[in-house]
């Protein structure tokens, strides 16, 4: 079977409602194929995978198991014709960590881990402090892949690079290779809710986390299949992330939207540790003209230093 | 050489029952060990939250224990292979010693890396998925290269002498003797057999030396493949091996001054072989030192800014105290001692040995810990225990209990098998006595 076949049949079966068992040939509704379930005589009519219109007692129907959303080989090619990258404008960050939020929340990262983090940086005693958020930096070299011994973490053709934690042997390599600090590990056996714990594991949710195993940013592939930002760009109320395709040359950031090409060029975008060689995904426009005043509430920059 | 002389050497050098001390040793070791295999039980029930390591601090004391076992298992093809190639004769009592110290190491090596795992269960994956670019598959593939390679390297010196045991049939009990006939017993000692022994073990003794060049170099790259300060070092290899050689020789030291006393070996085990093993260790320790005055201060003339942190947290920061010690009892305190002639003397020797080892059991914890708690940019968004590494009494039971390990295998083998080669020096000794003829 195909794999659009397959495709097919489970989103089929997804609209019947119920799992087909055996074959065409013998009637998978009768009474002897679920010896335990007495028909209750109420009937529903349902779309067949042939097209057509059958009843079914009520008392046969079953919830489908939840599926992953597409299969695995699937999700290790990535979305076909796209190359994805992130601009993050840091002359509108004040620190709000909303991205920071919506990101745990939806990844139900381990409480006091981040995927997303916003540093305080002040590069030398006399230039400026400013707020720079970061996130995996999905490069186009990824030192974390070429390290991987079993292909656990790996680049897809549209430009994400992606956990699969049903794969990750745990030795953390990649956290040592990565010049960036953006991967965490799971510890300990991560607490989130038995629901959320029962979903089908995809790499392109990284949900849920595994014990044992690496988890980073993955610029949210599932909502960018769907046709909707990650959570951090549409989370940040100040719009300084941007998200697009490199090769339909656009970024937006939900409610602006730019030539990517125009946007590096005229605000002079950069990418961290450009010497390094690992030519990330992710540019930077510098904290110039900014929106808000750099104010570190919580703790002096100097103060992080030392820590 | 008359029969005699002979029957005395084998009766010196057969292995013995372990007497008060031996059980009390042995006794110790299996209480480490069994608290190491308790610590681990913890560690594989609650996942790595038992251990210390965290975010930043992703390596800790297991991959450092990793790093010291195979450098000490590079002894063996120091001791074995360099040595038997270049013609060396004293060394030949001390081979099995080395070679034992090899087998055991990089068995607990292989054990300890699998410890360090987040999903041990899953480790058929390097195999099912393996991915040839990645320096752990290659590290995996020349480990286990090394691993039975030495083994081969312990085994056919060793036939001659399962001869000789299998003939002490009321001395060796039932058990012992269905062992040794079971790995020994189609050896008839005859001109054949030792011509394609002698030739096997050549050919081991070449082939040896660039694998165990490779499992320490790959180890090295371990680190030095990444852009981590501390480690983003072409010297790593080199770095690496001369360590490796160092610890290794220290460690055979030890061995060789307990195996003596405790077995009363003094014959066999001479002062001159201090003498000339103390030796080996200035230079050896000489050349660490040549590649750490490499290592740090070439960077420290620098000052890199990413490499700044790094080296002031070494020379005087949080490390610095284990830093001074590691260099100071791993190099400049056990040349100092054995650049004296009194100082290679058994005792002095000894305890030169054991500060290298014990020293470079802490310079290998400096090479992992320290760089990972200096990343590119600074710790933040982290909790506080983030910041800082202080090993569980979890992780220094399973260190504690893989050490305790390694050394029960060389106690037991040297219970089951003369750790001394029995055939080897009779032949040295008739050799000598020829020589002194003429």
């Amino acid at each position: 079977m195909s794999q659009n076949t397959r495709r097919d049949f489970i989103a089929s079966s997804l609209v019947a409602g119920v799992t087909l068992a055996g074959c065409a040939t013998k009637n998978p509704f009768t009474a002897e194929e679920i010896p335990d379930v007495k028909p209750s005589g109420e009937m529903v009519k349902l779309l067949s995978v042939d097209g057509e219109i059958i009843e079914v007692d009520k008392a046969f129907l079953k919830p489908v198991p939840a599926l992953p959303a597409s299969m695995n080989t699937i999700e290790r090619e990535g979305i076909a014709g796209k190359k994805f990258a992130m601009v993050i404008d840091l002359s509108r960050c004040k620190s709000v960590k909303k991205c920071q939020t919506a990101c745990n929340h939806m990844h139900h990262i381990h409480p006091g881990q981040n995927w997303i983090k916003v540093y305080p940086m002040q590069d030398a005693e006399h230039t400026a402090p400013y707020w720079q958020p970061t996130t995996c930096m999905h490069c186009d070299e990824p030192p974390c892949v070429k390290v991987c011994p079993v292909d656990a973490t790996f680049k897809r053709k549209d430009g994400i690079v992606l956990i699969d934690s049903d794969r990750c042997i745990g030795c953390r390599f990649c956290m040592a290779a990565c010049p960036y600090s953006s991967r965490v590990f799971n510890w300990e056996e991560p607490k989130i809710e038995k629901e959320i714990a029962d979903k089908p594991y995809s790499c392109e949710t990284s949900v849920p986390q595994k014990v044992g195993t690496v988890g980073k940013c993955d610029f949210c592939p599932d909502m960018v299949r769907q046709g909707n930002l990650p959570h951090c760009v549409s989370a940040c109320p100040n719009g300084v992330f941007f998200f697009g395709d490199i090769l339909e040359d656009t970024v937006t950031n939900g409610s602006e939207t730019f030539r990517f090409s125009e946007l590096i060029k005229d605000k002079a975008g950069y990418r961290l540790m450009e010497d390094l060689g690992t030519k990330p995904s992710v540019y930077y426009l510098p904290p110039v003209n900014r929106n808000f005043p750099f104010e570190n509430k919580v703790e002096s920059v100097v103060e992080e230093k030392k820590a | 050489m008359d029969k005699l002389k002979e029957d005395k050497i084998i009766a010196d050098l057969l292995p013995q029952e372990f007497g008060k001390q031996g059980r009390i040793w042995v006794i110790c070791l299996l209480f480490f060990a069994a608290l190491g295999v308790f610590a681990y039980g913890r560690q594989l029930y609650y996942g790595l939250e038992v251990t210390a390591m965290r975010d930043y601090a992703s390596w800790g004391i297991y991959i450092s224990n990793f790093v010291f076992f195979v450098a000490i298992s590079l002894v063996g093809s120091l001791i074995t292979a360099v040595l038997r190639l270049t013609n060396v004769k004293w060394s030949t009592p001390l081979t099995r010693i080395a070679e034992i110290i090899a087998v055991s190491a990089i068995t607990f090596a292989s054990l300890i890396i699998i410890v360090d795992m987040g999903r041990p269960e899953r480790f058929y994956n390097l195999f099912l998925h393996g991915r040839l670019q990645s320096p752990i598959i290659w590290d995996v593939i020349v480990i286990t290269t090394y691993f039975f390679i030495s083994l081969l390297l312990l085994y056919f010196p060793l036939l001659p002498d399962l001869k000789i045991m299998i003939g002490f049939k009321e001395r060796n009990g039932k058990w012992l003797q269905k062992l040794y006939e079971f790995l020994g017993s189609f050896w008839k000692n005859t001109k054949a057999q030792f011509k394609i022994t002698d030739k096997a073990i050549n050919i081991l003794a070449i082939a040896i030396i660039p694998v165990a060049f490779s499992i320490h170099t790959v180890t090295s790259w371990l680190f030095a493949t990444t852009y981590r300060p501390g480690w983003d070092s072409t010297n790593f290899g080199a770095y690496f091996i001369s360590g490796a050689f160092l610890v290794g020789a220290g460690g055979v030291v030890v061995a060789m001054y307990i195996f003596r006393t405790h077995y009363k070996l003094e014959k066999y085990i001479t002062n001159d072989h201090f003498d000339r093993m103390g030796k080996v260790l200035v230079l050896l320790a000489l050349l660490y030192l040549y590649f750490n005055f490499n290592e740090f201060l070439v960077p420290a003339f620098k000052m890199k800014k990413s490499e700044e942190e790094h080296l002031l947290g070494l020379f005087t920061g949080e490390f610095a105290p284990i830093f001074w010690f590691a260099i100071f009892t791993s190099m400049f305190i056990p040349i100092f001692i054995l650049l004296f002639k009194k100082g290679r003397r058994p005792l002095p020797a000894f305890i030169a040995g054991i500060l290298v080892v014990v020293g470079s059991w802490f310079k290998r914890f400096l090479i992992v810990t320290p760089t990972l708690l200096h990343p590119f940019l600074p710790m933040h968004d982290v909790p506080a225990n983030y910041h800082h590494y202080i090993p569980t009494w979890e992780e220094w039971a399973i260190a504690g209990g893989s050490l305790a390990g390694a050394l029960l295998v060389i106690t037991f083998f040297a219970r089951i098998f003369p750790i001394i080669p029995i055939h080897e020096t009779i032949i040295e000794t008739e050799s000598l006595e020829n020589e002194k003829h003429f």
